[in-house]
């Protein structure tokens, strides 16, 4: 089962919720490819959104060519990495680099201090086991 | 956009003594979408669902319902709606089983495979008596009843206004699958918006019986921005500036809620002197309330 959660609150339109959170469920390997999505009727229904707004999503991952259909079986997820441009990539960490800088000058960390504690992390999750997912090339 | 209208509305008027109750209305619901209806309490949605059920006649403009006038042909147009109203005024003394019984004898097209199939579903008793349910079941009993002729046109006024999370969660799961699985057309009134932008293809507000605005839920979404502004200096009133439609704030932080061309209105913000902070997209809960109030403010102004 697709584990997805849309907030109609937010003010993101839906259809780009859904069509981020998939994406990055791709990205990140959580759905992996050739494994096959539900139908627009199923993904509609169990998140109770109008059918409109999955398919809108669906042919937008398509067309960047994220998912593929086969006529008759399905949508399954197109192989070949991570989704993201090298640029969008950039950006994402970016934005999460920000927010803790931003949190490290409010508890006075500078980059040098932050860049020591994100290699005591990295080495404490290599030492843990969670090997690295392998970044895009 | 091609799907033919369901539901046309054309310049309809209602008074009632001398309170406007619908203000030349004009509106078009189109096959297998899902309209909402939305407004506050008295902004005439009711009214505007009896005129699409006949009961109401209109006093000047036109309403055709499945190509025809609700009022002229209410056999064959009632026929082919279903319809649960706000109040879900079922009798009180029956039990569920008599209910279904009773109904299905107004409706030729009655499918009681379908109408059991869906008791087990909303996990209805069939012996238990109206007067013995609990608002939640109550609701699921009208939309019920209103389903089970597999009308192509289902008409729901407020349906989950007083329910719990789960109950309102369940009627808006019939909503999408009336629509997912079997191509009906859905027209829906409510003041829960996030329900609203959940399920509906296209919107109308509605507010003192004018319709302010009617668009697809996707232009309607991409025609509004909300922007968090920073003025160089305090300003007591945010400045007239094309497309804004409300502002909220004090001094020199504003959070405006602009409508049309993202581009445009973000240099029209410029032109006015304004650092941009933030930008986002309002959600229809945000749209309608800054619609709603911005011109209540425009009124007290004028």
């Amino acid at each position: 089962m697709l584990h997805l959660s849309l907030n109609a609150s937010d003010g993101l339109p839906l259809y780009l919720q859904l069509l981020q959170q998939i994406k990055h469920q791709i990205a990140t390997g959580r759905l992996a490819p050739d494994s096959e999505l539900p139908s627009v009727r199923q993904l509609a229904q169990q998140l109770v959104v109008n059918p409109n707004t999955v398919v809108r999503a669906y042919r937008e991952l398509e067309m960047a060519g994220l998912i593929y259909k086969k006529r008759g079986a399905g949508t399954f997820v197109a192989s070949g990495g991570t989704p993201y441009t090298n640029e969008e990539c950039r950006r994402i960490l970016a934005e999460r680099i920000e927010a803790l800088l931003v949190e490290g000058r409010h508890l006075g960390y500078d980059a040098e201090r932050l860049i020591t504690l994100l290699r005591e992390c990295d080495g404490d999750m290599r030492a843990d086991g969670h090997a690295s997912v392998g970044g895009k090339s | 956009m091609s799907e033919r209208a369901v539901i046309t509305v054309r310049d309809l008027t209602c008074r009632f003594k001398n309170k406007v109750a619908l203000d030349s209305v004009s509106l078009e619901a189109r096959a297998g979408r899902v309209f909402g209806l939305v407004g506050e309490n008295g902004a005439g949605k009711t009214t505007l669902m009896k005129h699409l059920l006949g009961s109401l006649t209109p006093q000047s403009g036109e309403v055709r319902v499945l190509g025809s006038e609700p009022t002229r042909d209410p056999v064959s147009v009632l026929a082919k709606i279903g319809y649960v109203s706000e109040d879900r005024d079922l009798p009180r003394w029956m039990r569920i089983n008599e209910l279904l019984r009773y109904t299905a004898a107004f409706f030729p097209d009655w499918d009681q495979t379908y109408a059991e199939a869906m008791l087990e579903q909303f996990n209805l008793d069939p012996t238990a008596r109206v007067r013995n349910i609990s608002r939640g079941e109550l609701a699921k009993a009208g939309l019920l009843l209103a389903l089970a002729h597999r009308p192509p046109l289902l008409l729901l006024d407020e349906p989950s206004s007083g329910l719990d999370a789960v109950s309102r969660r369940e009627i808006l799961a019939v909503v999408v699958r009336s629509v997912a699985e079997e191509g009906r057309t859905v027209v829906f009134s409510s003041h829960l918006l996030d329900e609203v932008e959940r399920v509906a293809d296209d919107v109308a507000m509605i507010h003192h019986g004018k319709v302010v605005l009617n668009d697809s839920m996707d232009a309607i979404k991409a025609a509004h921005q909300r922007r968090i502004v920073r003025f160089a200096e305090p300003v007591n009133v945010f400045p007239k500036g094309d497309g804004v439609v409300f502002a909220e704030g004090e001094g020199r932080d504003w959070s405006v809620i602009t409508h049309g061309d993202a581009a445009e209105s973000r240099a029209n913000l410029h032109a006015l002197g304004v650092e941009i902070l933030e930008e986002s997209s309002p959600s229809l809960e945000t749209v309608f309330v800054s619609r709603v109030t911005g011109a209540r403010a425009t009124k007290a102004s004028a």
